[in-house]
């Protein structure tokens, strides 16, 4: 056990150890690639990493700088399109999402396009949706990575840009979303939230090390649900932490900034 | 209001290119299909093939594999009232939103640089009011792209269904025949041009692309009206005919064909050279005020006549070299 480490690093450990081995995982900018790259060095050798323009599985001989690189592709299986990596996941061969944005609400519904409301004069233009919707709309299991607090964690996104599960139980498919995908785990800073099955609203499930149930309340902007049992979550182990610095982000672009 | 199955959901904003495909027929039958040498100068390419009020769609991802030389080009020529897909779109769309060539955007992702973090001056380009824009995703305009490059007016998809992405886009919903499911149907997108840099092309605008990913670029090419393509290595038609299977782009959607060296500079060239860091960090740092954003495009643009001469300015052959060697993972202690 290792006491020293920033609260990015807890995120990018945290977010490595739900992934599964010989699953697929789409990975987006920042920290879902260094959690993928370091879940692929401890208990996950068979994940394949899945890029959204086009790049399968490469073998990382550094961090990306983005999701459409020549590193995404680097001694890949695949160096393909986006047309084919979005169909892959529409027909249902994708089994996690990686996401983030400025506002997230209990249904896990996702703002990454502007804050205000009015569409055509924002106060804040973000840059929307990128491959977010994308995401977020087909692959089975959706995680937000995101620190919490009352402005992020909102009762209500100024803009939908990418769907959790909209207004609630059924919305999803309601509306014309694949049967069964949707939002799986949002990980924080103080605490890993998942979602009640009767509701779909956010739950908490775990909270971090050094971090209380009511912190985690207190740094929300809606009403949490509980897990009937509520866990502490693992701080990073020694080797976590190595792998991390040592070989997946040496240069400090996620981890550092 | 008719049963929930076969309501119409719509998006509310404006669609900025046509679809009708017996028009789009049209325009590609009166196409040259002339085998004959394409090769121009980024000059004319861009005052002969870009025109003021053009949709433009840019190839490559953002940063990655970009047409850059093009992109200066019609900044130096002032083009105006451009419109744009902003698909994976990065330093592309920040040139022309930030010199005030675009007045409308399909953004799908603008104003970021990834973790580099964002564009002080595509940010208030894109808060100014001044373009009009509509929001989809990366997937949709890749599709969007598909649907427009198999000669067909629209794609059903199941994104963007219960968003506000959806009510900002020019998307409708339509029921499937078959199973009866909702799904969105995304418009073609056909763009009067279409630019793209490749590793390799022959006079007639064969293209093959050596390295890394195609994002949407087969689909792009094949739906844009006119396409401008650049190459890092103009190579003989033989060469293109002893590796037919990796062209990606055949000739007959080709318009004009141009030798650029380098290339993609700032972005990465797959196999061939990585990001210039040093350059984005400076020019993310310029436009962080008007002043510094009129500086940067002065020296960089306005300032220089030609592809050549901004290479040389920022580093020229050495530096070129330098992010060869980072891209090639070739590391040397002298």
């Amino acid at each position: 056990m290792s006491a020293d480490y920033n609260p990015l690093e807890l995120l990018v450990c945290v977010a490595s150890r739900i992934i599964e081995d010989n699953s697929t995982a789409f990975v987006g900018t920042g920290v879902p690639m260094a959690a993928t790259m370091l879940a692929q060095k401890l208990h996950c050798p068979n994940v394949t990493a899945i890029f959204e323009a086009g790049g399968v599985a490469p073998i990382l001989p550094g961090l990306p700088i983005s999701v459409g690189d020549s590193r995404t592709s680097h001694k890949g299986f695949m160096a393909s399109t986006m047309n084919d990596i979005m169909e892959t996941a529409q027909r249902g061969m994708v089994d996690y999402g990686f996401l983030g944005g400025a506002q997230i609400d209990m249904y896990g519904n996702l703002n990454s396009t502007m804050i205000g409301d009015d569409y055509r004069k924002p106060k804040v233009r973000f840059p929307g949706s990128g491959g977010a919707n994308d995401i977020g709309s087909l692959c089975w299991r959706t995680v937000v990575i995101t620190p919490m607090d009352t402005r992020r964690f909102v009762e209500k996104v100024d803009f939908v840009t990418t769907p959790g599960y909209l207004t609630g139980k059924g919305a999803r498919e309601k509306a014309g979303l694949p049967l069964g995908s949707g939002p799986y785990k949002v990980i924080t800073n103080l605490a890993i939230l998942g979602y009640d099955e009767e509701t779909c609203r956010m739950r908490i499930e775990s909270v971090n090390p050094g971090v209380t149930i009511e912190d985690v309340h207190k740094n929300c902007g809606f009403e949490l649900l509980e897990a009937p049992q509520i866990e502490k979550t693992h701080e990073p182990t020694e080797e976590e932490l190595r792998i991390l610095r040592e070989e997946v982000d040496p240069d400090g672009y996620i981890i550092r900034r | 209001m008719n049963n929930e199955t076969t309501d119409i959901e719509e998006g509310e904003e404006e669609l900025f290119t046509p679809v009708d495909p017996d028009e789009m027929r049209a325009a590609f039958h009166k196409k040259s299909r002339a085998l004959k040498d394409k090769v121009t100068t980024v000059k004319k390419a861009v005052s002969e093939l870009i025109h003021d009020g053009d949709y433009l769609a840019v190839g490559g991802f953002g940063h990655v594999r970009i047409p850059t030389a093009i992109l200066y080009e019609i900044v130096r020529q002032n083009k105006k009232n451009l419109g744009m897909a902003g698909h994976t779109s990065i330093y592309d769309s920040d040139l022309l939103a930030t010199s005030g060539c675009l007045n409308r955007c399909d953004i799908s992702y603008v104003i970021g640089y990834e973790i580099r973090g964002l564009s002080a001056s595509a940010r208030r380009a894109f808060e100014s009011g001044k373009i009009k824009v509509t929001d989809w995703s990366n997937g949709a305009l890749a599709w969007r792209f598909f649907a427009a490059s198999a000669g067909l007016s629209f794609i059903p998809t199941r994104i963007l269904l219960g968003t506000d992405t959806f009510k900002r886009s020019a998307a409708k919903t339509v029921t499937c025949p078959f199973t009866g499911k909702k799904y969105a149907a995304l418009p073609a997108l056909y763009p009067d041009v279409g630019i793209i840099h490749v590793h390799r092309a022959d006079t007639y605008g064969n293209c093959q692309i050596d390295d890394g990913i195609l994002i949407s670029d087969t689909y792009l090419a094949r739906a844009s009206r006119r396409l401008i393509i650049t190459t890092e290595e103009l190579v003989p038609h033989e060469e293109i005919r002893a590796n037919p299977q990796a062209t990606v782009i055949p000739y007959w959607c080709v318009d004009a064909v141009v030798e650029v060296p380098y290339g993609s500079h700032p972005g990465n060239m797959p196999g061939k050279y990585w990001f210039d860091e040093d350059f984005f960090k400076m020019y993310l740092q310029g436009v962080k005020t008007e002043e510094g954003t009129k500086k940067l495009y002065d020296e960089y643009i306005y300032g220089v006549d030609d592809f050549h001469e901004y290479i040389d300015k920022i580093g020229g052959t050495e530096k070129m070299m330098e992010l060869r060697n980072i891209e090639k993972l070739i590391f040397s202690r002298t």
